[in-house]
């Protein structure tokens, strides 16, 4: 149990949740962020301007909690160049073949008790977790 | 308006995942790596992470299908279907490219603002890998669109 943070796990989850209640509740759109990211590549979508608020209010969040003085943990990538850009390409085409990320199937699909949601949940975790016992305790291991 | 709420949308979820700490690739993955439960190295912040999310989504969800419409427009759900040989596949992709470096979507999208070399190469390769999606694997014609299967 190294760095376990229960507390600022929990928090930060409740603050995602409310993220995505507010979406639907609001707006009545899934708040899936590979599915968002992947319309704004698509041509003649009239929700192209929200989405582009959304994707901006990602990216400023950090910035703009550094700059009120919060604590910002580190973005530390181990994974080497070649590596990051074979997990980027896997990552887009996967979330947008298998039709959603942690957030729209992780989150918003499990919350609707989803079972496409739910296994597809079960599918990355399982696949993610294959990887990293490979990577670190068979090949570096 | 709809901009407006979408702006609110993104800054919450983006305080979230920095809250969170699940912007850094480092503490995903040593959620991920479960050796660490029998050595006592395992995080299982991520999970809680997906707890305290779910108790706040899981309410409005049900009290947007009750409700049967947002409050600035129609719901849009995607339809219940089987699970299919696009969705295993797909979920599989990702799973490996996740566990390769620790990034899914809306972290690598958070992470951009902090300048680091490697979360714009990975946004920029996931963006490519989209890209590809849309040319030779989205669904085409009229009816159903990507926009509607994404979850």
């Amino acid at each position: 149990m190294s760095n376990f943070t229960p507390l600022s796990a929990l928090a930060g989850g409740a603050l995602i949740g409310l993220a995505a209640a507010i979406y639907i509740l609001g707006l009545g759109r899934v708040a899936g962020v590979s599915g968002i990211l992947g319309s704004l590549l698509r041509p003649r979508s009239g929700d192209a301007p929200a989405q582009f608020a959304f994707v901006a209010g990602l990216i400023a969040a950090p910035l703009l909690m550094g700059a009120a003085g919060a604590p910002l943990p580190p973005i530390s990538v181990d994974a080497s160049l070649p590596a990051v850009i074979v997990g980027g390409v896997l990552v887009g085409y996967g979330t947008r073949l298998g039709g959603g990320c942690t957030s729209g199937h992780g989150v918003c699909g499990i919350a609707r008790f989803s079972t496409r949601s739910l296994a597809a949940t079960a599918l990355f975790m399982a696949a993610g977790a294959a990887v990293v016992f490979v990577a670190r305790h068979v090949i570096g291991g | 308006m709809p901009v407006v709420l979408a702006l609110v949308t993104g800054l919450v979820f983006g305080a979230g995942l920095t809250v969170s700490q699940m912007v850094d690739p480092a503490k995903v993955l040593a959620f991920l790596d479960i050796a660490g439960i029998a050595r006592g190295t395992w995080d299982p912040s991520l999970a809680f992470v997906m707890g305290g999310a779910l108790a706040v989504t899981a309410p409005a969800y049900y009290v947007a299908q009750r409700r049967g419409q947002a409050a600035l427009g129609p719901l849009f759900i995607p339809p219940r279907r089987r699970l299919d040989k696009r969705l295993a596949v797909g979920a599989v992709m990702f799973g490996i490219g996740w566990g390769l470096v620790g990034f899914c979507p809306g972290p690598a999208v958070s992470a951009l603002g902090f300048g680091a070399t490697k979360a714009i190469v990975f946004f920029a390769a996931m963006l490519g890998g989209m890209a590809v999606y849309e040319a030779i694997a989205a669904p085409r014609g009229p009816g159903l669109t990507a926009a509607d299967i994404a979850v």
